[in-house]
């Protein structure tokens, strides 16, 4: 098991090859579909505009170094007003595929956790700026949300929703596999290329009455 | 609705149970599976955290999976009881369900991009309503996540790209590339629901249906059986493992439903079920509730 604090190094973040267990500690921020979107939008090749300043002043130095969760949880409001985790597994990461890489370059990120893997742009962008992909248990949401000890802020809940929504949240021990790592490897290209051969020799079964 | 004051709560009840605790069939189905794995790799530890949710979800009635997906209800019931009055009763014990922390608001807007914030809206929840003769009511309720929707698949045989004709050998080859292609992006082992014929919407809502079979379950129609073992057998020869980390088991189970087509049209349509097969089915009898 490799233990990984955040803010992380790139040293520390080259020692990982696909396969490696983590233990990750310390604080990182989700984001999906809409807030993939919002960061190119405002962020990639251009300053923030005024109204989104405020934000930029929170994501730049958390991204940097930190790791961003695919994840839109189901979030408890209890009574003292404090937000709690209550179900937070990973949702499938390709759908970020044409922002991640842009993400990882502009803000450092060293780490993207989700499920299902990446493809090719995201694979060169960990390899050139030292980041990888974990990869976490699809549907164990309530494992993962234990590991979440505390919510420190939410930003654009209003005009994302819950789902979509940066919780920005300290985990203790949250578990994940290295899927990709930067030095070019990738557990998910490596699957389906040794699945797709199986799928052609058993095509020629079926055609065999096999 | 006026015949069972409680309706509203039983189907809160309903919903809380589907999305905290798994059905034994598909437990039983999950330590098959683990078993099938070399113990210490991540294909077995991927299990491991699996089963290790289940009981947390269990004991502490929390969502297994945050994406407490499209809300499918199933309702049998006899004749005379108000399709209306329960429709009302579903939707309101849906926005209860989200407040409790069972359901993730999931309904949103494709044109505004707009959560509506309690999971109701448009389509949301999916309802059926089908009159039988038995004097009980069966409301059957899946929870579909979008990960694994979005897997699905329709194809139209011919198939060229595949060789797949109209016969058997082509169904067997298209829904077999489905689960490849799948991967490990529907949180797999996944459940296949496939159907054989039928129109673009009526084959998708056939293959979808199967997810309400018990796994275990043995097809009475022995073509539709027999096709079912092969492709158990060969899809879980590709090797993809769960989440797509190499491994012995791809699929938890493969069942296939038929209707008729038309001359002109041969579809084959794949449902994807993530391994968090969510479905429960509630009974009501002489006034007692039951969930199963």
């Amino acid at each position: 098991m490799n233990n990984i604090e955040l803010p992380a190094s790139g040293e520390t973040i080259a020692r990982l090859r696909v396969g490696d267990l983590v233990s990750i500690n310390g604080v990182m921020v989700t984001a999906r579909d809409a807030a993939h979107k919002y960061l190119v939008d405002n962020f990639i090749d251009r300053d923030p505009p005024p109204q989104e300043k405020r934000y930029a002043e929170k994501l730049v130095p958390l991204l940097n170094g930190g790791v961003i969760y695919h994840c839109g949880p189901v979030v408890e409001k209890e009574k003292s007003g404090r937000w709690r985790f209550v179900a937070a597994g990973p949702t499938t990461s390709i759908r970020e595929e044409p922002y991640q890489g842009p993400i990882i370059g502009r803000f450092g990120v060293r780490g993207v956790i989700g499920k299902g893997g990446m493809g090719e742009k995201t694979l060169e962008a960990c390899k050139r700026h030292k980041a990888v992909y974990l990869h976490a248990v699809g549907g164990a949401a309530s494992i993962l949300a234990a590991s979440v000890v505390e919510v420190l802020d939410v930003m654009k809940i209003e005009e994302f929703g819950l789902p979509e929504a940066f919780w920005v949240i300290r985990v203790q021990d949250f578990p994940a596999v290295v899927t990709m790592d930067s030095h070019g490897g990738s557990l998910h290209k490596d699957v389906q290329a040794r699945s797709t051969a199986t799928f052609q020799d058993l095509v020629k079964d079926i055609r065999e009455g096999k | 609705m006026e015949e069972y004051p409680k309706f509203k709560d039983w189907i809160v009840e309903l919903l809380r149970r589907t999305s905290t605790d798994l059905p034994a069939d598909v437990i039983a189905a999950l330590k098959r599976a683990r078993d099938s794995e070399s113990a210490g790799t991540p294909a077995w530890s991927v299990f491991e955290s699996i089963l290790q949710n289940v009981d947390v979800a269990r004991e502490k009635s929390t969502p297994l999976c945050q994406d407490t997906g499209t809300n499918v209800f199933l309702v049998h019931h006899p004749r005379g009881v108000s399709t209306r009055a329960m429709a009302r009763d579903i939707v309101a014990a849906t926005a209860v369900a989200v407040e409790k922390c069972y359901l993730r608001p999931n309904s949103v807007d494709p044109i505004s991009g707009k959560n509506s914030g309690n999971n109701v809206g448009p389509g949301h929840p999916y309802l059926h309503f089908e009159e039988w003769d038995r004097n009980d009511i069966q409301v059957r309720v899946m929870l579909k996540g979008g990960g694994c929707e979005n897997v699905g698949a329709q194809y139209s045989l011919p198939f060229a790209p595949l060789g797949a004709g109209r016969d058997l050998k082509g169904v067997e080859t298209v829904i077999l590339d489905a689960i490849n292609n799948a991967q490990g992006k529907g949180c797999g082992p996944g459940a296949i629901g496939a159907c054989i014929g039928g129109d673009r919407a009526s084959s998708y809502m056939t293959a979808k249906e199967q997810h309400f079979r018990a796994l275990d379950d043995s097809n009475p129609d022995p073509v539709l059986r027999a096709l079912e073992e092969r492709l158990f057998d060969k899809a879980n020869r590709l090797g993809i493992g769960p989440m797509g980390f190499g491994g012995q088991s791809t699929v938890l189970g493969v069942k296939v439903g038929k209707l008729n087509r038309l001359p002109a049209s041969f579809f084959v349509s794949v449902s994807y079920m993530c391994w968090e097969c969510r479905r429960r089915d509630m009974w009501i009898r002489n006034g007692e509730m039951q969930i199963e």
